[in-house]
């Protein structure tokens, strides 16, 4: 018990209060002029759109993909399974040069996508494919329980009171797996707004177009511009704790649901 | 924050029966588009690891492992997991007993606290401490300077870093786990008149011991692929303070790809490894 509370105050408590008594030293209007300046604005522009995106199409594949995995029998299912978590397990240096060696202009899959005009790497595009790697086991790890939970009675009484299948997954189904797909969903959004690893490969880092708010607190640092790298993460952070707040409120959610149908 | 990275479940596939599945168009629709996105995100890049590592043929991914600083990468990325590693497991424990065997006020906000690391960027995590510890800038960082001891760009601040960042794994594991089993057996053991020391060990470690290994092989393998927060603390230092992932970084930015690739090919295998170990686990410990 002590020894669990004197660890997380060294070092979790102390280093992240660090962060906001630092920023506490800077007047607001030197605060204010950072966290609103051209390129910082810009690098949340891109940090939390794109995340937005990647989060968006996590929660829509993830939730087929999960349905898939519970539900339906086909060769290689348990391996799919099994490769759902290997962005948990790769480094994301690793992600990063695989997915920008694929993707570029001269790679596998970049030469099609460059061929109609889309450019997959050092673009927002390629900030997005990175994100969504690195996001795919959020959705379908978080989905899956609750499909494997759901009780079958429920939709042969759907079916038997003479609703189509698609009426069915629509009414009965999807409403059932919603607190758990915006679960997965804000987790997703939460770790692709903090990525940074397997996005400075694929991103080109340019300023003003395809620079994440990491990367730009990064930059800073190698300034030695130690304030502004304070207060860009400062305000990081305060989003950071309003998500993790979200998401507790949203596993309640879930969790309140499974109760009431047990 | 849910854990998503902590399910055993079992392998339950209904009995298809028509009234409850979809139509065959509608479920050969929803196949192809799972394994489609998965193809095209998870299982290509995987492989291009190991196409792109062997695409001058074997001899040249060998001389990769002749090159002194990537040699000096992965001896390093090994002493920081070994000295992560353990720590943070024996935190792990520590924190999942407090949590799940005592009651106490603020026990909520206690698990909140070893979530956040979850919820930080990598990047802040690395800051935090270049803030404490910087030689120049640091509240620390001067005094331990005037005592001989480099934090930042070294390997203490290496070790700080990660071990923030790989802090909620074990404990996460290990709290759902002890929390489902209760506290009856240990009382057992203390009633019967054993010390708490030796109920620890003989009841509670075994009671745990898939949930723990499970914790730990998910933790090295963070240990060894963390970037983002070492990348700011550690100051890149080729042969002196360069893990195995900022190596890859700097060898890929320098066009250097093959040796590039032939490191991440070691680092994807020990990846590769956690997931058939922890598919393992569940089966072990779901059967």
């Amino acid at each position: 018990m002590g020894i669990t509370l004197a660890y997380l105050g060294l070092l979790v408590m102390i280093p992240l209060a660090g962060v906001f008594v630092l920023t506490a030293q800077m007047t607001w209007e030197d605060f204010w002029r950072v966290v609103t300046s051209r390129q910082v604005v810009a690098t949340y522009k891109v940090t939390f759109g794109v995340s937005l995106a990647a989060a968006c199409t996590n929660a829509f594949f993830g939730l087929i993909v999960a349905w898939v995995l519970v539900r339906y029998q086909f060769p290689g299912r348990k391996l799919l399974d099994g490769m759902v978590d290997l962005p948990f397990a790769l480094p994301t240096a690793v992600a990063g040069i695989a997915l920008t060696a694929l993707y570029a202009q001269t790679g596998w899959l970049g030469q099609y996508f460059y061929a109609i005009g889309i450019e997959t790497a050092y673009s927002k595009v390629g900030i997005f494919i990175a994100l969504t790697f690195i996001g795919i086991p959020f959705v379908v790890r978080t989905v899956q329980p609750v499909i494997e939970d759901l009780n079958a009675e429920v939709e042969e009484a759907a079916a038997s009171l003479g609703a189509s299948r698609t009426r069915t997954l629509c009414r009965i189904v999807l409403p059932a797996l919603i607190p758990a797909m915006l679960t997965g969903f804000a987790l997703a959004f939460a770790r692709a707004i903090g990525e940074y690893g397997s996005v400075i490969f694929i991103s080109g880092n340019m300023p003003m177009r395809t620079e994440i708010t990491p990367l730009i607190i990064v930059k800073f640092l190698e300034q030695y511009q130690y304030a502004e790298a304070t207060a860009v993460a400062a305000v990081m952070l305060v989003f950071s704790f309003v998500l993790l707040l979200v998401i507790n409120l949203l596993q309640r959610w879930t969790e309140s649901i499974g109760q009431a149908r047990s | 924050m849910p854990s998503i990275i902590s399910r055993f479940r079992t392998d339950k596939v209904p009995k298809t029966q028509s009234a409850i599945s979809e139509p065959r168009w509608m479920r050969y629709t929803l196949m192809g588009l799972a394994a489609g996105f998965l193809l095209f995100f998870l299982l290509i890049p995987l492989f291009s690891v190991f196409f792109e590592a062997f695409r001058r043929g074997i001899p040249a991914f060998i001389a990769t492992f002749e090159d002194e600083n990537a040699l000096a990468a992965i001896r390093l990325t090994l002493t920081v997991a070994l000295i992560c590693v353990p720590v943070t497991t024996v935190f792990g424990l520590a924190a999942a007993w407090a949590i799940t065997k005592f009651s106490f006020r603020g026990k909520s906000l206690l698990t909140t606290v070893i979530d956040l690391p979850f919820a930080v960027s990598p990047v802040i995590a690395g800051l935090i401490f270049v803030l404490i510890f910087s030689g120049t800038h640091g509240w620390l960082g001067p005094w331990f300077e005037s005592q001989g001891i480099r934090v930042i760009f070294a390997l203490p601040g290496i070790v700080l870093a990660t071990m923030f960042i790989t802090l909620p794994f074990v404990a996460r594991e290990l709290i759902p786990l002890m929390q489902s089993q209760g506290r009856d057996e240990e009382y057992a053991a203390l009633t019967l008149g054993a010390s708490g020391w030796r109920t620890f060990l003989r009841v509670t470690l075994p009671n745990v011991k898939w949930g723990l290994f499970y914790g730990l092989i998910l933790c090295n393998a963070r240990a060894m692929g963390e970037f983002g927060a070492v990348a700011v603390v550690s100051g890149n230092i080729k042969g002196m303070t360069s893990t195995m992932p900022l190596y890859i970084e700097t060898l890929y930015f320098e066009y250097a790809t093959v040796p590039a690739f032939a490191l991440s090919s070691i680092l994807t295998l020990l990846a590769l490894l956690t997931l058939v170990l922890k598919n393992i686990i569940e089966w072990k410990a779901g059967g």
